[in-house]
């Protein structure tokens, strides 16, 4: 679905990723973890062309830089860490902005792009909100409204960026529980997450960057090793494998 | 379960009770407008004689030779001047405030009006165009583009693709550099000063119909542009990164907008001088009284700052009368104190 080969970008005059080769089937999710400026948020920005790289991007075989804008957004839907909430907007008119690769320039949605906006609603069981105004909304409802929007978008593969900041342990869960369900649905999967143990439960595949390179690619099992976080994390923590499942915590060295 | 259905989701575009009132509103004040002054004249008069203009309707206006040249030659020249620059002023506001995802935009932070006031100014002083020329619209374009190019330019080296403020920062930077030449102008050429400053004060007290076919034309093609683009300006409010996302060419799309409401308010400013506020009282008032969805805010923009701007001609040339006071005045009576409190709120909604 993805396939990224020696994706270099330079960003602010530096170069934030070096040599990066991944490939991502469909209906994985794959998550991108690694210490802060690693580059993972950058590698997204790229892939949906905010940024601009060097090396080779495709999707479903398509180098990216040949497809126009309008075409990589109904391909890619991408959720930044800090999305820009216009407190304005109500839940419906800000989902509906995620039909804009659809619609022509100057087009106005139709009947078929309310519904495609309604499903997104009910799907993340935003319907009864869908008159508020955002401001008006928390900020698990908020998390949801952009998923929401992303879902509008209709694309097949969705970019997350630390979906779980600024959440509660509840709804951390709640979050990544729905990006697993519509995984299942037909979407691929691309995230970046701060949370090692979280990332180790619900990711296919951990890619574990450091200064803009792979360090270590794998399952959640090998990747997330003693070793690989006091190395490229400089963190002391015991990693604890339970029930095929792993968890990372952190030690007071 | 709901089950999800399409009538379950709209964007709120200007229902009908709203589409009725604004209507209204921009009637009443065009009323108002040709019916008050000197020579009072009622609105059923107004009414029966306009249609008497119109051919094969065969209704013979109820006034009186004297009333007539009063309304048509005189008020409704003015009246409809005032009612397309309002529009106008109202439209490049909220189109301002989308492009730029500021509250407080406007054409007089972002340097354009000032910009339009140079470049009519020296039109005025060293290229003899007078103050109806044809020209004057576009000397006082090429005025407001180059300065909302500078104020852009500025703005994106001072870091404004990060924060869409520094673009009003640095508008006002452009502004009080605009206005220092502009002063310089107006010292060297005392000979053309007096009519320079008049016009400056802004109003509507010599408008002809001649202005009103020199400014029309920007100003219809200019808010047609920014009404098509009407759903792309809330698209721009999550951003420029997300917008992007969405398949959105920002810069072109913002450069477009930009063009599109500098025309049309450097038109504006040509036939009317500079008259503050317009642009921030309008739209403000709309998001605050019908939606703050930019579907909403841009049409209705145009109805009621052209029906607002009757009215504060009205005021400006009846409260002191038979003398008249600048509608900049009038506007910035209320505008000011309106800007205070769009002030307090913006601050707390980001």
């Amino acid at each position: 679905m993805i396939e990224l080969r020696g994706l270099g970008v330079r960003y602010d005059g530096a170069e934030a990723v070096r040599g990066l080769s991944l490939a991502i089937e469909a209906e994985e999710w794959v998550m991108l973890i690694g210490p802060n400026g690693a580059g993972k948020t950058t590698v997204l920005r790229a892939l949906c062309g905010l940024l601009p790289f060097a090396g080779y991007a495709a999707v479903r075989g398509r180098d990216v830089r040949t497809f126009g804008k309008r075409e990589l957004a109904r391909l890619i839907a991408f959720v930044p860490q800090n999305p820009v909430m216009p407190g304005e907007l109500t839940v419906s008119e800000y989902v509906l902005l995620g039909r804009t690769p659809h619609l022509g320039r100057l087009a106005v949605e139709g009947r078929g792009d309310r519904k495609v906006v309604a499903r997104a609603l009910e799907r993340l069981d935003l319907l009864p909100f869908a008159e508020r105004g955002l401001r008006s909304l928390s900020g698990g409802e908020l998390q949801r409204a952009v998923l929401a929007r992303a879902l509008a978008q209709e694309a097949p593969i969705l970019l997350l960026d630390e979906p779980t900041t600024s959440l509660d342990l509840g709804r951390q869960q709640q979050v990544l529980e729905l990006v697993d369900s519509l995984r299942h649905d037909g979407l691929t999967v691309l995230s970046t997450m701060h949370d090692l143990t979280l990332a180790g439960q619900y990711a296919d595949r951990l890619v574990l960057l450091d200064r803009g390179e792979v360090a270590a690619e794998g399952a959640p099992a090998e990747v997330l090793s003693q070793a690989n976080l006091a190395d490229h994390y400089g963190a002391s923590v015991r990693v604890v494998h339970d029930d095929g499942r792993v968890f990372v915590l952190p030690v007071r060295g | 379960m709901v089950t999800a259905s399409a009538e379950a989701i709209r964007a709120r575009g200007v229902s009908r009770p709203w589409r009725l009132i604004a209507g209204a509103f921009l009637a009443g004040s065009l009323l108002v407008g040709l019916g008050v002054g000197p020579v009072g004249i009622g609105a059923g008069g107004i009414v029966e004689s306009a249609l008497s203009h119109l051919p094969f309707l065969h209704v013979h206006s109820p006034l009186s030779s004297l009333q007539e040249a009063v309304l048509w030659q005189i008020r409704a020249p003015r009246v409809v001047l005032a009612a397309v620059v309002g529009g106008m002023l109202a439209i490049a506001g909220s189109t301002y405030q989308g492009v730029f995802r500021n509250a407080l935009a406007d054409p007089y932070l972002l340097g354009v009006a000032a910009g339009s006031g140079l470049g009519a100014t020296l039109a005025i002083t060293y290229g003899h165009v007078g103050r109806t020329g044809a020209l004057l619209p576009l000397c006082a374009f090429v005025g407001g583009l180059s300065a909302v190019a500078g104020a852009y330019v500025l703005g994106r080296s001072a870091g404004a693709a990060r924060a869409a403020g520094a673009f009003v920062l640095a508008g006002l930077t452009v502004t009080l550099f605009l206005t220092a030449i502009q002063t310089f102008v107006q010292q060297q050429h005392t000979n053309t000063l007096r009519d320079v400053y008049s016009w400056l004060l802004g109003g509507f007290s010599t408008a002809t119909w001649g202005q009103v076919a020199v400014a029309s034309p920007y100003v219809a093609l200019s808010a047609a542009a920014i009404l098509l683009h009407r759903r792309l300006l809330d698209v721009l409010s999550v951003g420029d990164d997300e917008a992007s996302s969405l398949g959105v060419n920002v810069p072109r799309l913002r450069l477009l907008l930009v063009i599109a409401a500098t025309a049309g308010t450097a038109a504006a400013v040509a036939v009317s001088g500079l008259i503050a506020f317009v642009g921030i009282i309008v739209p403000h008032t709309i998001r605050l009284l019908v939606s703050t969805s930019y579907r909403a805010v841009v049409p209705l923009s145009l109805v009621v700052g052209a029906g607002f701007l009757v009215l504060a001609d009205v005021l400006a040339r009846t409260v002191v009368s038979p003398a008249e006071l600048p509608i900049g005045v009038v506007t910035a009576f209320f505008g000011a104190p309106f800007f205070a409190v769009v002030l307090r709120t913006s601050r707390t909604s980001r």
